[in-house]
């Protein structure tokens, strides 16, 4: 068989993807980028060509600023609070202790829980009358009277990095468990025959093993952070007071709530750009760690 | 294990004690509400477990009675199964033939590259041409569209996945066989797949997965019983007027239970799935 024949019959052999891949990604892609220049309403009118005028609007809008801002917090903090606690855990489980499998198949519980249902039951959790958070809080003394957790400005950001840090932090001690379990027992042996301390032993013996995985756990957590929708659009909608109307809700609103089809498409994009340049990012970075390690 | 002294074997006791905790403590939670009557769920002090075990609810939502909060629970879970099952099997379908070529392929190996960055795009940016498409072909509100749509996450990412399953398996076995005049199909039928078959099955399970945890196109494309999936009646009973937090707490546990029970059973073959890609958010 020729190299010729056989990348023909590797193209053919894809062809089902490929047809597949453009009917439902690359179609729809390339006709948000045309109604993005267009007054296009959701339904009905067709819309007519004004430029970047959509684009004008949205970035110079206060919507789409505070929805970034928020964005960038929620993405930032329930981030690196997860990757934290995850690598917490991890060299947690990696230690001896009674019911250590146990645990560890325990782990999958939060990751396989459908996203919609975390959110619920966060939900209930927080729930100003009847939540389990209040009575806790409220029966060992640490807060005086029952409080609207998602109801006020204040607190319903952190309420909603919490849940999604609960949810997502056990698939990133997972990730760093397996990569502990390769880390040569030898070596850690050797280390502290060196008399190397516990940090020292984790900073120069552990971490290294740990990078690579982590790296690509962080960017994938950072882009689905970006992306949020789900867990926001179920516990507050982006409420109280839009203070938690992350760019999702804030797409979702004005393109679906409002049918303002045009702008709608110009924000998505906005969002795409965004997730596209840190993914970029990300790409250089972990490049840079699989060089170092 | 190095040894240790007592009071760091203490400490990591306690520790480990409090993270099984903080996991199990929401999802303990979520199933006593669904168990509690009314009046010990909004009681205060709260009871933390009930005086009154009521499992009655799980009998209301699976139900099937005409018009009862059952029958559109139970429309949806036959829903969710049907659209993620479909799209299961359309993306597996359209995976294999790709993924094996890719794998045995290295100039076209790049595409698979192409194939993973639309993995990163957010359903936002594909949402109203394909919102406009659906109400276009009629295929609003149905559930073969929305698997159809399901396609844009599941196909790249069970390429993805079978592409790494196939490249473990040695090439030998299959020019060996080339070399005995097998043609292409035979090969892939009789020799790859049946290798390949673990690969394929936890592709198909994540896949499937995915598809059951979907909401936001489901949101878009669904408004009634003939296609609303689990996830979509679930946020409305959360987000609507319903006063019985038991009723929506035992919504929750059965739309969790088999999603569960995949983790705990199938914690194999998922973890080294989620630690070779990290996938899922």
């Amino acid at each position: 068989m020729t190299s010729n024949w056989i990348t023909t019959r590797a193209w053919l052999l894809m062809l089902p993807l490929l047809v597949v891949m453009i009917a439902v990604i690359g179609w729809p892609l390339v006709d948000t980028i045309r109604l993005s220049f267009t007054d296009a309403k959701l339904v009905g009118t067709q819309g007519s060509f004004v430029g970047l005028d959509n684009y004008v609007k949205v970035i110079s809008g206060s919507g789409f600023q505070r929805s970034l801002v928020t964005t960038f917090w929620f993405a930032v903090l329930s981030v690196s609070a997860e990757m934290v606690i995850g690598v917490l855990a991890a060299l947690l489980l990696n230690q001896k202790f009674y019911g250590r499998s146990v645990l560890r198949a325990l782990m999958i519980l939060p990751w396989a829980l459908p996203t919609v249902v975390n959110a619920t039951l966060w939900r209930l959790i927080y729930n100003p009358e009847y939540g389990a958070l209040n009575a806790l809080l409220v029966q060992v003394g640490m807060l005086d009277s029952y409080r609207s957790w998602l109801g006020e400005p204040g607190t319903a950001l952190a309420s909603l990095i919490l849940a999604d840090c609960w949810k997502n932090f056990p698939l990133v001690a997972l990730i760093a468990l397996a990569a502990l379990q390769a880390v040569p027992r030898d070596i850690t042996a050797a280390s502290m025959v060196d008399g190397a301390g516990v940090w020292s032993r984790f900073r120069f013996v552990t971490l290294p093993y740990l990078a690579g995985p982590l790296v690509v756990a962080l960017v994938l957590r950072t882009i689905e952070a970006f992306k949020v929708f789900d867990i926001i659009w179920v516990m507050t909608r982006g409420g109280p007071a839009n203070s938690t109307r992350t760019l999702s809700i804030l797409v979702y609103q004005e393109a679906f709530s409002f049918q303002r089809a045009g702008s709608g498409a110009s924000l998505a994009l906005i969002v795409t750009l965004l997730v596209t340049v840190l993914a970029v990012a990300y790409t250089a970075l972990i490049r840079k760690t699989a060089g170092t390690s | 294990m190095e040894r240790r002294s007592l009071t760091a074997a203490i400490f990591v006791h306690i520790a480990a004690l409090l993270l099984a905790i903080i996991i199990l403590a929401p999802v303990v939670w979520l199933f006593i509400m669904s168990i509690s009557s009314t009046p010990d769920l909004i009681a205060k002090p709260l009871h933390w477990w009930p005086e009154t075990v009521d499992l009655s609810r799980y009998g209301v939502l699976l139900s099937s009675a005409a018009n009862s909060a059952g029958e559109a629970f139970v429309a949806s879970l036959f829903n969710s199964l049907k659209v993620a099952g479909m799209a299961t099997v359309a993306a597996i379908a359209v995976a294999i033939p790709s993924a094996w070529a890719v794998s045995r392929t290295p100039s076209v190996g790049w595409s698979l590259y192409a194939v993973i960055a639309t993995y990163m795009l957010p359903p936002v940016a594909l949402a109203v041409p394909l919102y406009m498409a659906l109400a276009w072909f009629g295929l609003l509100n149905n559930v073969f569209g929305l698997a159809l749509v399901y396609l844009t996450i599941l196909a790249p990412f069970t390429t993805w996945l079978l592409k790494s399953g196939f490249d473990s398996i040695p090439r030998e076995i299959e020019s060996a066989a080339v070399m005995d005049g097998a043609r292409l199909d035979q090969i892939l039928r009789l020799i790859t797949l049946p290798l390949a078959a673990p690969v394929v099955a936890t592709a198909a399970l994540f896949a499937f997965l995915l598809a059951w945890d979907e909401f936001f196109y489901a949101l878009l494309f669904t408004s009634d019983q003939r296609a609303k999936t689990l996830t979509v009646a679930i946020a409305d009973l959360a987000g609507g007027r319903v006063s019985d937090y038991g009723l929506i707490a035992t919504a929750g546990v059965l739309a969790a239970l088999p999603p569960l029970l995949i983790g705990l059973f199938m914690q194999r073959a998922l973890i080294s799935g989620l630690t070779s890609g990290g996938v899922k958010g």
